[in-house]
């Protein structure tokens, strides 16, 4: 019998490494798994390098695990946003090192990763310094620039609804990062709201198929960034 | 604060229902965040345009009343938004292929500067003390099928924002097509900026002399 549950998000985050390579999915604050990454705090892995959209609001989830200092390296796209305050602060303080990626580029990498495709080429960025040290070429007339893919140890992600097979459902535009980071992680977790037995997710509006999903956590009333911000909160 | 030439012209609702009147009919569009998310006010009557946000949302409406909102359900300007009757969410990797794949048809984005040559720079001052942060604008340029711009004419210090080189970092090479500002619009052709129309009241020498680079007229 396959059941990927796995009891609380302590539990699923306790065999993380020191220097783990981790994905963190949401887009701001949508689909941030922030009891994952308050777990992570807690569990204590250190050095880690973390591929992520943005880098967190305030002191809590993304942002409360830099502040902590467990991160060395992030890959982002943008990593600014109100409230913003603890990476920008770490990165001019030399306390964390920056990989900036355009937004696509890191999306098709992460994905390139979960399909077996170790390079691809993109139009984005040529002729712009992030193209620097990059190799190019012409196809058709046109230049692009090779980028390499993006795989990761673990990856944390928020869904709404799993079965124990790991099949997921997501909620809205916080689906963003997570299909992609699901299929690029050798361990891939994922909290949602309910997990529900075989049967209970219509095969046909399955997002992530549980092939890629190899452990779910029920958090039923998962926290918002927004609010936890609103309210002052900081983690621990 | 006031610039000279910010005291005439078109106010940036009027810039942005310029641009609105410039989208053909079940065109798939991508507003960048700012003054470009002000165009969604004024879509012509009798047109329907669907909008395009790249975490994940074709067909997004306005900002939500109260009871409906959800923070998992936002912009890329991450401001809660709404989705519309035959809206769809999707993953990023499929987001971005409809950007680069060239299935969207038209971005508006904003500038720090367009050279005469298309090249934009809206990205970053590359101040060496900045938080570089490049979000989906260099997949956007590189793939969409027409760039609009819709910025200021000059900034703040009254320096022209329409210029020969861009001196700030690139967002991309050669990819703006269209220019609107409270003065005028303005296309990039292969001869450089070109004149399509004057904002009513401002006359052409003004607009000549707010530009960084030389403007025909045709």
């Amino acid at each position: 019998m396959i059941n990927k549950r796995v009891n609380s998000p302590a539990d699923a985050v306790a065999d993380i490494h020191d220097g783990a390579a981790v994905m963190i999915g949401g887009f701001g604050e949508a689909g941030s798994p922030i009891e994952l990454i308050h777990a992570l705090i807690d569990q204590g892995a250190k050095r880690l390098t973390v591929i992520s959209n943005n880098t967190g609001s305030g002191e809590v989830g993304l942002a409360a695990l830099l502040k902590a200092e467990r991160v060395s390296k992030v890959i982002c796209s943008f990593p600014r946003t109100a409230n913003s305050t603890v990476f920008p602060d770490l990165y001019r303080r030399g306390k964390v090192e920056l990989e900036l990626v355009p937004q696509g580029t890191l999306a098709e990498r992460i994905r390139a990763g979960g399909a077996g495709i170790p390079a691809f080429f993109t139009p984005a960025a040529v002729g712009t310094p992030l193209a620097e040290g990059k190799e190019s070429r012409q196809f058709d007339g046109k230049e692009y620039l090779l980028e390499r893919w993006l795989r990761a140890d673990f990856a944390l992600i928020k869904g709404r609804c799993a079965d124990t097979h790991g099949n997921v459902i997501y909620n809205k535009t916080a689906r963003n990062f997570g299909p992609i980071m699901a299929m690029a992680a050798k361990v891939s977790i994922v909290q949602v709201n309910s997990i529900v037995a075989p049967g209970g997710i219509d095969p046909e509006v399955v997002v992530s198929p549980g092939i890629f999903v190899d452990r779910v956590v029920e958090v039923s009333q998962p926290k918002h960034e927004s609010d936890l911000v609103a309210a002052g909160a900081t983690y621990p | 604060m006031t610039t000279e030439a910010s005291q005439v012209g078109w106010s940036r609702d009027e810039m942005a229902k310029r641009v609105a009147i410039d989208i053909p009919n079940g065109s798939y569009v991508n507003l960048g965040i700012g003054i470009p998310e002000l165009v969604a006010k004024f879509v012509p009557e009798g047109r329907t345009f669907v909008y395009h946000t790249e975490n994940g949302l074709l067909g997004m409406g306005p900002s939500p009343d109260k009871s409906a909102a959800d923070p998992e359900l936002i912009n890329a300007g991450k401001r809660q938004v709404t989705a519309l009757p035959g809206a769809a969410y999707f993953h990023h990797a499929d987001s971005f292929a409809m950007i680069r794949g060239g299935h969207i048809d038209l971005c508006v984005l904003g500038a720090m500067q367009v050279a005469c040559n298309g090249d934009l720079a809206n990205w970053s001052t590359g101040e060496p003390d900045a938080i570089p942060a490049v979000g989906g604008a260099m997949d956007l340029v590189a793939g969409v099928k027409s760039v609009y711009v819709i910025t200021q004419h000059c900034t703040k210090n009254n320096e022209p924002k329409l210029v020969d080189r861009c001196t700030y970092p690139l967002t991309g090479r050669g990819v703006v097509n269209r220019i609107y500002t409270e003065l005028a619009v303005i296309d990039v052709t292969s001869a450089g900026f070109a004149l399509v129309e004057l904002c009513p009241g401002v006359d052409f020498e003004f607009v000549r002399r707010c530009t960084g680079a030389p403007l025909l007229r045709r």
